[in-house]
Protein backbone atom coordinates (compact mmCIF):
# COMPACT_ATOMS: atom_id res chain seq x y z
CA UNK A 1 0.00 0.00 0.00
CA UNK A 2 1.39 3.33 -0.64
CA UNK A 3 1.83 6.15 2.03
CA UNK A 4 -0.55 8.24 0.28
CA UNK A 5 -3.08 5.63 0.30
CA UNK A 6 -2.23 4.57 3.73
CA UNK A 7 -2.71 7.95 4.83
CA UNK A 8 -5.92 8.30 3.47
CA UNK A 9 -7.28 5.09 5.34
CA UNK A 10 -5.94 5.88 8.50
CA UNK A 11 -8.35 8.42 10.23
CA UNK A 12 -11.00 6.25 8.57
CA UNK A 13 -9.36 3.13 10.83
CA UNK A 14 -8.84 5.61 13.82
CA UNK A 15 -12.72 7.15 13.55
CA UNK A 16 -14.37 3.46 13.34
CA UNK A 17 -11.87 2.68 16.59
CA UNK A 18 -13.55 5.66 18.67
CA UNK A 19 -17.01 4.72 17.34
CA UNK A 20 -17.02 0.99 18.29
CA UNK A 21 -14.63 1.52 21.81
CA UNK A 22 -18.16 2.18 23.65
CA UNK A 23 -19.42 -0.88 22.64
CA UNK A 24 -16.97 -2.73 23.67
CA UNK A 25 -14.91 -0.96 26.74
CA UNK A 26 -18.03 0.22 29.42
CA UNK A 27 -16.07 1.31 32.38
CA UNK A 28 -18.14 4.50 33.23
CA UNK A 29 -15.16 6.45 34.58
CA UNK A 30 -12.71 6.45 31.75
CA UNK A 31 -16.07 7.11 29.36
CA UNK A 32 -16.40 10.39 31.39
CA UNK A 33 -13.04 11.41 31.39
CA UNK A 34 -13.36 10.35 27.21
CA UNK A 35 -16.20 12.66 26.98
CA UNK A 36 -14.64 15.37 29.20
CA UNK A 37 -11.79 14.86 26.67
CA UNK A 38 -13.93 15.37 23.59
CA UNK A 39 -15.73 18.23 24.72
CA UNK A 40 -13.02 20.21 25.71
CA UNK A 41 -10.86 18.59 22.50
CA UNK A 42 -13.52 20.68 20.50
CA UNK A 43 -13.68 23.92 22.78
CA UNK A 44 -9.58 24.14 22.23
CA UNK A 45 -10.03 23.38 18.89
CA UNK A 46 -12.65 26.35 18.36
CA UNK A 47 -10.22 28.72 20.08
CA UNK A 48 -7.37 27.81 17.91
CA UNK A 49 -9.43 28.33 14.85
CA UNK A 50 -8.43 31.61 15.69
CA UNK A 51 -5.59 31.63 17.46
CA UNK A 52 -3.76 29.57 14.84
CA UNK A 53 -3.50 33.12 12.71
CA UNK A 54 -2.12 35.63 16.18
CA UNK A 55 -5.32 36.51 16.68
CA UNK A 56 -5.14 35.12 20.86
CA UNK A 57 -8.10 35.92 22.27
CA UNK A 58 -8.61 35.94 26.23
CA UNK A 59 -12.68 36.47 25.71
CA UNK A 60 -13.38 32.71 24.90
CA UNK A 61 -14.23 31.64 27.96
CA UNK A 62 -16.98 34.49 27.76
CA UNK A 63 -18.33 32.73 24.73
CA UNK A 64 -18.73 29.80 26.58
CA UNK A 65 -20.20 30.76 29.13
CA UNK A 66 -22.79 32.60 26.91
CA UNK A 67 -23.23 28.92 24.77
CA UNK A 68 -23.82 27.32 28.51
CA UNK A 69 -26.05 29.73 30.43
CA UNK A 70 -28.37 31.05 27.67
CA UNK A 71 -29.28 27.21 26.53
CA UNK A 72 -30.05 26.31 30.15
CA UNK A 73 -31.44 30.02 31.40
CA UNK A 74 -33.93 28.73 28.62
CA UNK A 75 -34.61 25.48 28.88
CA UNK A 76 -35.73 26.35 33.29
CA UNK A 77 -36.99 29.69 32.55
CA UNK A 78 -38.94 29.64 29.38
CA UNK A 79 -38.74 25.44 28.78
CA UNK A 80 -37.04 26.37 25.33
CA UNK A 81 -35.64 22.92 24.44
CA UNK A 82 -31.52 22.68 24.39
CA UNK A 83 -32.19 21.68 20.32
CA UNK A 84 -33.60 25.32 19.63
CA UNK A 85 -31.67 26.42 22.89
CA UNK A 86 -28.29 25.68 22.04
CA UNK A 87 -28.59 27.96 18.25
CA UNK A 88 -29.87 30.78 19.83
CA UNK A 89 -26.93 30.43 22.30
CA UNK A 90 -24.40 30.01 19.60
CA UNK A 91 -25.83 33.06 17.90
CA UNK A 92 -25.88 35.07 20.99
CA UNK A 93 -22.02 34.32 21.33
CA UNK A 94 -21.50 35.53 17.67
CA UNK A 95 -23.40 38.64 18.03
CA UNK A 96 -21.46 38.99 21.21
CA UNK A 97 -18.13 38.20 18.95
CA UNK A 98 -19.24 40.80 16.22
CA UNK A 99 -19.83 43.36 19.02
CA UNK A 100 -16.06 42.97 20.61
CA UNK A 101 -14.76 41.77 17.23
CA UNK A 102 -15.67 44.56 14.66
CA UNK A 103 -14.14 48.10 16.55
CA UNK A 104 -11.09 45.88 17.04
CA UNK A 105 -10.51 45.14 13.60
CA UNK A 106 -11.84 48.67 12.02
CA UNK A 107 -9.44 50.40 14.33
CA UNK A 108 -6.21 47.65 14.24
CA UNK A 109 -6.61 46.99 17.70
CA UNK A 110 -4.17 43.63 17.00
CA UNK A 111 -1.69 41.41 19.31
CA UNK A 112 -1.44 42.50 22.56
CA UNK A 113 -4.18 45.30 23.01
CA UNK A 114 -6.30 42.42 21.19
CA UNK A 115 -6.12 40.13 23.65
CA UNK A 116 -6.44 42.55 26.30
CA UNK A 117 -9.99 43.90 25.07
CA UNK A 118 -10.79 39.99 24.90
CA UNK A 119 -10.13 39.35 28.03
CA UNK A 120 -12.21 42.57 29.98
CA UNK A 121 -14.94 40.25 27.62
CA UNK A 122 -14.15 37.21 29.72
CA UNK A 123 -14.36 39.49 33.07
CA UNK A 124 -17.48 41.03 32.02
CA UNK A 125 -19.52 37.67 30.99
CA UNK A 126 -18.39 36.34 34.61
CA UNK A 127 -19.35 39.33 35.99
CA UNK A 128 -22.63 39.00 34.55
CA UNK A 129 -23.22 35.35 35.64
CA UNK A 130 -22.32 36.31 38.81
CA UNK A 131 -24.78 39.64 39.22
CA UNK A 132 -27.28 38.29 38.02
CA UNK A 133 -27.86 35.66 40.87
CA UNK A 134 -31.30 35.76 40.94
CA UNK A 135 -31.20 33.90 37.70
CA UNK A 136 -28.12 32.35 37.32
CA UNK A 137 -27.66 31.25 40.67
CA UNK A 138 -24.45 33.00 41.13
CA UNK A 139 -20.97 31.38 41.81
CA UNK A 140 -22.89 28.85 43.30
CA UNK A 141 -23.42 27.63 39.85
CA UNK A 142 -26.70 26.68 38.52
CA UNK A 143 -28.61 23.27 36.87
CA UNK A 144 -30.83 22.62 34.35
CA UNK A 145 -33.81 21.22 35.33
CA UNK A 146 -34.51 17.35 35.09
CA UNK A 147 -36.75 16.65 32.02
CA UNK A 148 -39.83 14.69 32.90
CA UNK A 149 -40.71 13.63 29.38
CA UNK A 150 -38.00 12.83 26.13
CA UNK A 151 -34.74 12.36 27.15
CA UNK A 152 -34.26 13.02 23.58
CA UNK A 153 -35.56 16.14 23.46
CA UNK A 154 -34.19 17.82 26.49
CA UNK A 155 -31.04 16.44 25.15
CA UNK A 156 -30.42 15.00 28.77
CA UNK A 157 -28.91 11.27 28.85
CA UNK A 158 -27.66 9.21 31.14
CA UNK A 159 -25.56 6.85 29.60
CA UNK A 160 -22.44 7.54 28.91
CA UNK A 161 -22.44 5.37 25.80
CA UNK A 162 -24.74 8.63 24.08
CA UNK A 163 -22.52 10.89 25.58
CA UNK A 164 -19.78 9.89 24.07
CA UNK A 165 -21.05 9.31 20.55
CA UNK A 166 -22.41 12.43 21.03
CA UNK A 167 -19.15 14.49 22.34
CA UNK A 168 -17.16 12.21 19.46
CA UNK A 169 -19.35 13.57 16.31
CA UNK A 170 -19.08 16.92 17.60
CA UNK A 171 -15.36 16.88 18.18
CA UNK A 172 -15.19 15.01 14.55
CA UNK A 173 -16.91 17.93 12.83
CA UNK A 174 -14.46 20.54 14.67
CA UNK A 175 -11.93 18.60 12.96
CA UNK A 176 -13.65 18.77 9.88
CA UNK A 177 -14.24 22.82 10.25
CA UNK A 178 -10.57 22.95 10.74
CA UNK A 179 -9.76 21.10 7.71
CA UNK A 180 -12.09 23.01 5.83
CA UNK A 181 -10.31 26.03 6.81
CA UNK A 182 -7.28 24.95 6.52
CA UNK A 183 -7.97 23.48 2.86
CA UNK A 184 -9.34 27.12 2.17
CA UNK A 185 -7.74 29.76 0.20
CA UNK A 186 -8.92 31.87 3.67
CA UNK A 187 -6.07 29.94 5.27
CA UNK A 188 -3.48 32.26 3.08
CA UNK A 189 -5.15 35.57 3.53
CA UNK A 190 -5.59 35.14 7.14
CA UNK A 191 -1.63 33.86 7.34
CA UNK A 192 -0.84 36.89 5.40
CA UNK A 193 -2.74 39.08 7.90
CA UNK A 194 -1.64 38.14 10.76
CA UNK A 195 2.22 38.65 9.26
CA UNK A 196 1.45 42.24 7.64
CA UNK A 197 -2.10 43.57 7.24
CA UNK A 198 -1.31 46.20 4.88
CA UNK A 199 0.20 44.11 2.65
CA UNK A 200 -2.34 41.78 2.61
CA UNK A 201 -4.72 44.41 1.86
CA UNK A 202 -2.53 45.85 -1.31
CA UNK A 203 -3.29 41.93 -2.22
CA UNK A 204 -6.78 42.23 -2.60
CA UNK A 205 -8.11 40.68 0.63
CA UNK A 206 -11.07 42.37 3.05
CA UNK A 207 -9.09 42.44 6.12
CA UNK A 208 -11.51 43.40 8.68
CA UNK A 209 -14.03 40.92 7.17
CA UNK A 210 -11.68 37.91 6.88
CA UNK A 211 -10.66 38.23 10.51
CA UNK A 212 -14.57 39.00 11.57
CA UNK A 213 -15.09 35.35 9.64
CA UNK A 214 -12.82 33.36 11.63
CA UNK A 215 -13.54 35.13 14.63
CA UNK A 216 -17.39 34.27 14.77
CA UNK A 217 -16.56 30.65 13.39
CA UNK A 218 -14.71 30.09 16.61
CA UNK A 219 -17.14 31.53 19.08
CA UNK A 220 -19.78 29.82 17.66
CA UNK A 221 -18.02 26.63 17.93
CA UNK A 222 -16.75 27.60 21.48
CA UNK A 223 -20.55 28.25 22.63
CA UNK A 224 -21.65 24.45 20.99
CA UNK A 225 -18.87 23.43 23.25
CA UNK A 226 -20.38 25.33 26.55
CA UNK A 227 -23.52 24.24 25.89
CA UNK A 228 -22.43 20.70 25.47
CA UNK A 229 -20.56 20.80 28.58
CA UNK A 230 -23.76 21.93 30.56
CA UNK A 231 -25.82 19.03 29.05
CA UNK A 232 -23.47 16.50 29.86
CA UNK A 233 -22.44 17.65 33.48
CA UNK A 234 -26.15 19.12 34.05
CA UNK A 235 -24.12 21.33 36.53
CA UNK A 236 -22.68 24.67 35.21
CA UNK A 237 -20.68 27.12 37.29
CA UNK A 238 -18.88 30.85 36.19
CA UNK A 239 -15.49 28.99 36.96
CA UNK A 240 -16.05 26.22 35.25
CA UNK A 241 -17.59 27.40 32.29
CA UNK A 242 -16.02 31.15 31.71
CA UNK A 243 -14.28 33.39 33.03
CA UNK A 244 -10.65 34.56 32.65
CA UNK A 245 -9.27 31.11 34.12
CA UNK A 246 -11.43 29.10 31.27
CA UNK A 247 -9.57 31.30 28.79
CA UNK A 248 -6.73 31.15 29.86
CA UNK A 249 -6.65 27.29 30.18
CA UNK A 250 -7.76 27.40 26.53
CA UNK A 251 -4.62 28.96 25.83
CA UNK A 252 -2.87 26.86 27.84
CA UNK A 253 -4.08 23.62 26.20
CA UNK A 254 -3.55 24.79 22.97
CA UNK A 255 0.19 25.64 23.15
CA UNK A 256 1.15 22.36 24.81
CA UNK A 257 -0.88 20.74 22.50
CA UNK A 258 0.42 22.30 18.98
CA UNK A 259 -1.34 26.00 17.59
CA UNK A 260 -0.95 24.92 14.33
CA UNK A 261 -1.64 21.51 13.88
CA UNK A 262 -5.05 20.10 13.93
CA UNK A 263 -5.16 17.36 16.57
CA UNK A 264 -2.81 20.15 18.49
CA UNK A 265 -5.78 21.12 20.78
CA UNK A 266 -6.96 17.57 21.27
CA UNK A 267 -3.19 16.37 22.63
CA UNK A 268 -3.47 19.48 24.53
CA UNK A 269 -7.42 18.48 26.17
CA UNK A 270 -5.82 15.26 26.97
CA UNK A 271 -2.64 16.60 28.86
CA UNK A 272 -4.60 18.71 30.83
CA UNK A 273 -7.26 16.84 32.06
CA UNK A 274 -5.11 13.81 32.54
CA UNK A 275 -3.23 16.09 34.41
CA UNK A 276 -6.18 17.61 36.60
CA UNK A 277 -7.55 14.22 36.83
CA UNK A 278 -4.00 12.82 38.30
CA UNK A 279 -3.56 15.41 40.95
CA UNK A 280 -7.05 15.03 41.93
CA UNK A 281 -6.92 11.52 42.45
CA UNK A 282 -2.99 11.40 43.67
CA UNK A 283 -3.12 14.24 45.95
CA UNK A 284 -7.60 14.87 46.98
CA UNK A 285 -8.62 17.86 48.35
CA UNK A 286 -5.14 18.90 49.25
CA UNK A 287 -4.39 19.72 45.71
CA UNK A 288 -7.03 22.02 44.91
CA UNK A 289 -5.99 24.79 42.45
CA UNK A 290 -2.44 22.66 41.99
CA UNK A 291 -3.18 22.10 38.28
CA UNK A 292 -3.54 25.74 37.52
CA UNK A 293 0.18 25.83 39.16
CA UNK A 294 1.37 23.26 37.27
CA UNK A 295 -0.34 24.78 34.22
CA UNK A 296 1.63 28.13 34.78
CA UNK A 297 4.75 26.29 34.96
CA UNK A 298 4.17 24.26 31.71
CA UNK A 299 3.19 27.53 30.12
CA UNK A 300 6.38 29.32 30.21
CA UNK A 301 8.54 26.34 29.60
CA UNK A 302 6.37 25.65 27.03
CA UNK A 303 6.70 28.87 25.24
CA UNK A 304 10.27 29.34 25.29
CA UNK A 305 11.41 25.70 24.31
CA UNK A 306 8.60 24.28 22.50
CA UNK A 307 6.58 26.84 20.84
CA UNK A 308 5.18 24.69 18.63
CA UNK A 309 3.81 22.04 21.19
CA UNK A 310 3.90 18.72 21.78
CA UNK A 311 2.53 17.72 18.33
CA UNK A 312 3.55 20.44 16.33
CA UNK A 313 6.96 19.10 17.34
CA UNK A 314 6.74 15.66 16.75
CA UNK A 315 5.45 16.14 13.49
CA UNK A 316 8.43 18.70 12.23
CA UNK A 317 10.20 15.58 13.78
CA UNK A 318 8.96 12.82 11.28
CA UNK A 319 8.73 14.98 8.24
CA UNK A 320 11.35 17.61 8.08
CA UNK A 321 10.79 18.57 4.66
CA UNK A 322 7.34 19.61 5.85
CA UNK A 323 7.06 23.35 5.58
CA UNK A 324 6.22 24.31 9.27
CA UNK B 1 -7.80 56.80 -17.17
CA UNK B 2 -6.91 58.88 -14.01
CA UNK B 3 -7.81 62.41 -12.44
CA UNK B 4 -6.48 63.51 -9.38
CA UNK B 5 -8.00 66.99 -8.41
CA UNK B 6 -6.69 69.22 -5.90
CA UNK B 7 -5.59 65.81 -3.65
CA UNK B 8 -4.90 66.70 0.50
CA UNK B 9 -3.26 64.82 3.41
CA UNK B 10 -2.82 66.22 6.80
CA UNK B 11 -1.72 64.26 9.23
CA UNK B 12 -2.75 66.92 12.51
CA UNK B 13 -0.93 70.22 11.57
CA UNK B 14 1.45 68.85 9.24
CA UNK B 15 0.35 68.89 5.14
CA UNK B 16 2.28 65.93 3.71
CA UNK B 17 0.37 67.05 0.27
CA UNK B 18 -0.89 70.28 -0.29
CA UNK B 19 -3.66 70.69 -3.39
CA UNK B 20 -1.59 68.17 -5.90
CA UNK B 21 -3.35 67.79 -9.11
CA UNK B 22 -2.20 65.69 -12.19
CA UNK B 23 -3.78 63.03 -14.66
CA UNK B 24 -2.58 59.77 -16.16
CA UNK B 25 -3.12 58.77 -19.88
CA UNK B 26 -4.04 55.40 -20.48
CA UNK B 27 -0.55 53.29 -21.49
CA UNK B 28 2.17 55.48 -20.04
CA UNK B 29 4.34 55.17 -17.75
CA UNK B 30 4.51 58.65 -15.16
CA UNK B 31 7.50 59.17 -12.98
CA UNK B 32 6.93 60.24 -9.74
CA UNK B 33 10.23 61.71 -8.16
CA UNK B 34 11.22 64.31 -5.40
CA UNK B 35 13.08 64.31 -1.90
CA UNK B 36 12.67 62.26 0.98
CA UNK B 37 9.92 63.14 2.53
CA UNK B 38 8.02 64.87 -0.66
CA UNK B 39 4.44 63.43 -0.22
CA UNK B 40 4.93 60.34 -3.50
CA UNK B 41 4.55 57.48 -0.71
CA UNK B 42 1.66 59.68 0.78
CA UNK B 43 0.17 60.29 -2.68
CA UNK B 44 0.19 56.77 -3.01
CA UNK B 45 -0.65 55.41 0.13
CA UNK B 46 -4.05 57.31 -0.80
CA UNK B 47 -4.22 56.38 -4.62
CA UNK B 48 -4.14 52.43 -3.10
CA UNK B 49 -6.87 53.66 -0.16
CA UNK B 50 -4.49 53.05 2.96
CA UNK B 51 -5.74 56.06 4.03
CA UNK B 52 -8.75 58.50 2.58
CA UNK B 53 -7.51 62.17 1.21
CA UNK B 54 -8.36 64.78 3.46
CA UNK B 55 -9.87 66.69 0.82
CA UNK B 56 -9.33 66.04 -3.40
CA UNK B 57 -11.17 63.53 -5.69
CA UNK B 58 -9.68 60.92 -7.32
CA UNK B 59 -11.21 59.25 -10.40
CA UNK B 60 -10.17 56.37 -11.95
CA UNK B 61 -11.99 55.03 -15.41
CA UNK B 62 -14.80 57.62 -14.50
CA UNK B 63 -15.63 56.86 -11.16
CA UNK B 64 -14.96 58.30 -7.79
CA UNK B 65 -12.29 55.80 -5.87
CA UNK B 66 -11.02 58.58 -2.69
CA UNK B 67 -12.09 57.44 0.67
CA UNK B 68 -12.64 53.47 -0.74
CA UNK B 69 -10.56 50.74 1.31
CA UNK B 70 -7.79 49.02 -0.16
CA UNK B 71 -9.32 45.80 -1.58
CA UNK B 72 -11.77 47.96 -3.42
CA UNK B 73 -9.50 49.71 -4.73
CA UNK B 74 -7.80 46.65 -6.02
CA UNK B 75 -10.53 45.18 -7.66
CA UNK B 76 -11.13 48.07 -9.44
CA UNK B 77 -7.72 47.40 -11.36
CA UNK B 78 -5.36 49.76 -9.09
CA UNK B 79 -2.03 47.33 -8.08
CA UNK B 80 0.47 48.34 -5.87
CA UNK B 81 3.95 47.35 -4.77
CA UNK B 82 5.56 48.60 -1.77
CA UNK B 83 8.84 50.23 -1.59
CA UNK B 84 10.21 47.94 1.08
CA UNK B 85 9.16 44.48 -0.11
CA UNK B 86 6.45 42.81 2.29
CA UNK B 87 6.18 39.31 1.65
CA UNK B 88 4.71 36.31 3.31
CA UNK B 89 7.36 34.37 4.81
CA UNK B 90 5.29 31.59 6.07
CA UNK B 91 3.78 31.24 2.21
CA UNK B 92 5.55 29.81 -0.67
CA UNK B 93 6.42 32.33 -3.37
CA UNK B 94 3.26 30.72 -5.06
CA UNK B 95 1.49 31.44 -2.87
CA UNK B 96 2.06 34.85 -1.87
CA UNK B 97 1.39 35.38 -5.40
CA UNK B 98 -1.71 33.07 -5.97
CA UNK B 99 -3.27 35.04 -2.94
CA UNK B 100 -2.92 38.23 -4.88
CA UNK B 101 -4.71 36.66 -8.00
CA UNK B 102 -7.65 35.30 -5.59
CA UNK B 103 -8.58 38.22 -3.47
CA UNK B 104 -7.28 41.40 -6.30
CA UNK B 105 -9.36 40.13 -8.91
CA UNK B 106 -12.32 39.97 -7.08
CA UNK B 107 -13.55 36.94 -8.71
CA UNK B 108 -12.35 34.73 -6.00
CA UNK B 109 -11.57 31.80 -8.30
CA UNK B 110 -8.91 29.15 -7.80
CA UNK B 111 -8.56 28.48 -11.16
CA UNK B 112 -7.88 32.24 -11.98
CA UNK B 113 -6.04 32.96 -8.76
CA UNK B 114 -3.47 30.40 -10.18
CA UNK B 115 -3.40 31.03 -13.49
CA UNK B 116 -2.52 34.49 -12.80
CA UNK B 117 0.18 33.53 -10.17
CA UNK B 118 1.91 31.73 -13.28
CA UNK B 119 1.27 34.15 -15.18
CA UNK B 120 3.00 37.18 -13.00
CA UNK B 121 5.80 34.80 -11.71
CA UNK B 122 6.91 33.51 -15.87
CA UNK B 123 6.70 37.72 -16.62
CA UNK B 124 8.95 38.79 -13.44
CA UNK B 125 11.18 35.57 -14.13
CA UNK B 126 10.62 33.83 -10.92
CA UNK B 127 10.46 30.20 -10.45
CA UNK B 128 7.10 28.61 -10.95
CA UNK B 129 7.24 25.67 -8.26
CA UNK B 130 4.74 25.30 -6.25
CA UNK B 131 7.09 24.70 -3.52
CA UNK B 132 9.92 27.31 -3.38
CA UNK B 133 10.31 29.56 -0.41
CA UNK B 134 10.86 32.92 0.06
CA UNK B 135 13.31 32.74 2.42
CA UNK B 136 15.43 31.86 -0.63
CA UNK B 137 15.26 35.43 -2.22
CA UNK B 138 17.59 38.23 -2.04
CA UNK B 139 16.58 42.00 -2.22
CA UNK B 140 16.52 41.48 -6.23
CA UNK B 141 14.04 38.92 -5.96
CA UNK B 142 12.32 40.18 -3.58
CA UNK B 143 11.47 43.20 -6.09
CA UNK B 144 10.41 40.82 -8.58
CA UNK B 145 8.17 39.05 -5.72
CA UNK B 146 6.86 42.41 -4.89
CA UNK B 147 5.88 42.90 -8.49
CA UNK B 148 4.42 40.07 -9.28
CA UNK B 149 1.97 39.72 -6.55
CA UNK B 150 0.67 43.38 -7.93
CA UNK B 151 0.86 42.09 -11.62
CA UNK B 152 -1.43 38.92 -10.49
CA UNK B 153 -3.92 41.10 -8.76
CA UNK B 154 -4.98 41.86 -12.62
CA UNK B 155 -4.62 45.85 -12.55
CA UNK B 156 -4.66 47.99 -15.31
CA UNK B 157 -2.74 51.02 -13.11
CA UNK B 158 0.18 49.91 -11.60
CA UNK B 159 1.19 52.13 -8.59
CA UNK B 160 5.10 51.29 -8.70
CA UNK B 161 7.02 52.12 -5.34
CA UNK B 162 10.09 51.06 -6.79
CA UNK B 163 13.34 52.16 -4.77
CA UNK B 164 16.32 51.08 -6.36
CA UNK B 165 18.61 52.11 -4.33
CA UNK B 166 19.74 49.09 -3.00
CA UNK B 167 20.60 47.98 -6.06
CA UNK B 168 23.26 47.60 -8.34
CA UNK B 169 23.19 49.32 -11.71
CA UNK B 170 22.49 46.18 -14.09
CA UNK B 171 19.39 45.58 -11.54
CA UNK B 172 18.60 48.72 -11.75
CA UNK B 173 18.72 48.75 -15.57
CA UNK B 174 16.98 45.35 -15.21
CA UNK B 175 13.91 46.76 -13.10
CA UNK B 176 13.71 49.70 -15.28
CA UNK B 177 13.30 46.98 -18.62
CA UNK B 178 11.32 45.34 -16.66
CA UNK B 179 8.00 48.12 -15.50
CA UNK B 180 8.34 48.82 -19.38
CA UNK B 181 7.72 45.31 -20.42
CA UNK B 182 4.98 45.41 -17.90
CA UNK B 183 3.49 48.07 -19.99
CA UNK B 184 4.01 46.99 -23.36
CA UNK B 185 3.24 43.52 -23.11
CA UNK B 186 0.50 43.33 -20.21
CA UNK B 187 -0.64 46.79 -21.27
CA UNK B 188 -0.76 48.16 -17.97
CA UNK B 189 -0.34 51.97 -17.44
CA UNK B 190 2.27 52.99 -14.78
CA UNK B 191 2.95 55.22 -11.97
CA UNK B 192 6.57 54.74 -10.95
CA UNK B 193 7.81 56.93 -8.09
CA UNK B 194 11.70 56.81 -7.27
CA UNK B 195 14.14 59.23 -5.78
CA UNK B 196 16.82 59.06 -8.07
CA UNK B 197 16.55 60.50 -11.34
CA UNK B 198 19.19 58.84 -13.82
CA UNK B 199 17.32 55.13 -14.48
CA UNK B 200 14.34 56.40 -14.58
CA UNK B 201 14.19 59.32 -16.74
CA UNK B 202 15.00 56.93 -19.02
CA UNK B 203 12.09 54.90 -18.90
CA UNK B 204 9.50 57.76 -18.59
CA UNK B 205 6.91 59.19 -21.05
CA UNK B 206 6.78 62.22 -18.76
CA UNK B 207 7.74 63.29 -15.49
CA UNK B 208 6.04 64.59 -11.94
CA UNK B 209 8.46 66.34 -9.45
CA UNK B 210 7.10 66.88 -5.89
CA UNK B 211 8.41 68.93 -3.39
CA UNK B 212 7.42 69.25 0.44
CA UNK B 213 3.84 67.81 -0.56
CA UNK B 214 3.70 70.18 -3.41
CA UNK B 215 4.02 70.08 -7.74
CA UNK B 216 6.67 72.15 -8.39
CA UNK B 217 7.16 70.61 -11.86
CA UNK B 218 5.80 68.10 -14.69
CA UNK B 219 6.41 67.53 -18.40
CA UNK B 220 8.92 65.44 -20.86
CA UNK B 221 11.51 64.01 -18.95
CA UNK B 222 14.20 66.41 -20.88
CA UNK B 223 12.02 69.71 -19.97
CA UNK B 224 11.78 68.54 -16.48
CA UNK B 225 15.91 68.05 -15.87
CA UNK B 226 16.27 71.57 -17.11
CA UNK B 227 13.70 73.26 -14.96
CA UNK B 228 15.39 75.27 -12.88
CA UNK B 229 13.02 74.75 -9.77
CA UNK B 230 13.94 70.95 -10.25
CA UNK B 231 17.12 71.64 -10.51
CA UNK B 232 17.28 72.90 -7.18
CA UNK B 233 15.22 70.51 -5.54
CA UNK B 234 17.91 68.20 -6.58
CA UNK B 235 21.17 69.83 -6.70
CA UNK B 236 20.46 72.88 -4.39
CA UNK B 237 21.19 76.56 -4.38
CA UNK B 238 21.64 77.08 -0.90
CA UNK B 239 23.13 75.51 1.77
CA UNK B 240 19.91 73.61 2.91
CA UNK B 241 19.37 72.18 -0.84
CA UNK B 242 22.82 71.21 -0.97
CA UNK B 243 22.76 69.07 2.39
CA UNK B 244 19.74 67.58 1.23
CA UNK B 245 21.44 66.41 -2.19
CA UNK B 246 23.87 65.19 -0.71
CA UNK B 247 22.34 63.45 1.52
CA UNK B 248 20.39 61.72 -1.39
CA UNK B 249 23.27 60.74 -3.18
CA UNK B 250 24.91 58.86 0.03
CA UNK B 251 21.46 56.48 -0.51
Amino acid sequence: MSLVAFRQVVPWIVGAMLIALPFVYRDPYHLHILVLILIWSFAYTSWSMMGRFGLVSLGHGGFMGVGAYVTALLWNHLGVLPWIGIPIAMVCAGALALIVAYPCFRFRITGHYFALVTLALSGIVLQIITATRDYTGGSLGYTPDRTKGSHLAALQFDDKTTWYLIALGVWGVGLLIWRWVDRSMDRYALEAISEDEDAAAAAGVNVTFEKLKITVISALMTALAGALYCQYQMFISPDTVSGIAVSLQMVFAVVVGGIYVALGPTVGAIITIMLAEGLRIGFGTKAVGYDNLVYGVLLVVFIIFLPKGILGSLLERIKPSSKR
Amino acid sequence: MLVVNGLVKRFGGFTAVNNVSFEVEQGEILGLIGPNGSGKSTIFNMLSGTFPPSAGTITFDGSEIAGLPPHKIINRGIGRTFQIPRPFRRLTIFENVALAGYYGQGSHSLAKANDAAEKALTMVGLPTDRQASVDGLGAAGLKKLELAKAIATGPKLLLADESLGGLDETEMDQAADMLRKIRDELGITIIWVEHIMGVLMRVVDRVMVLDHGEKISEGLPSAVSSDPRVVEVYLGTDAHATQAAAAEARR
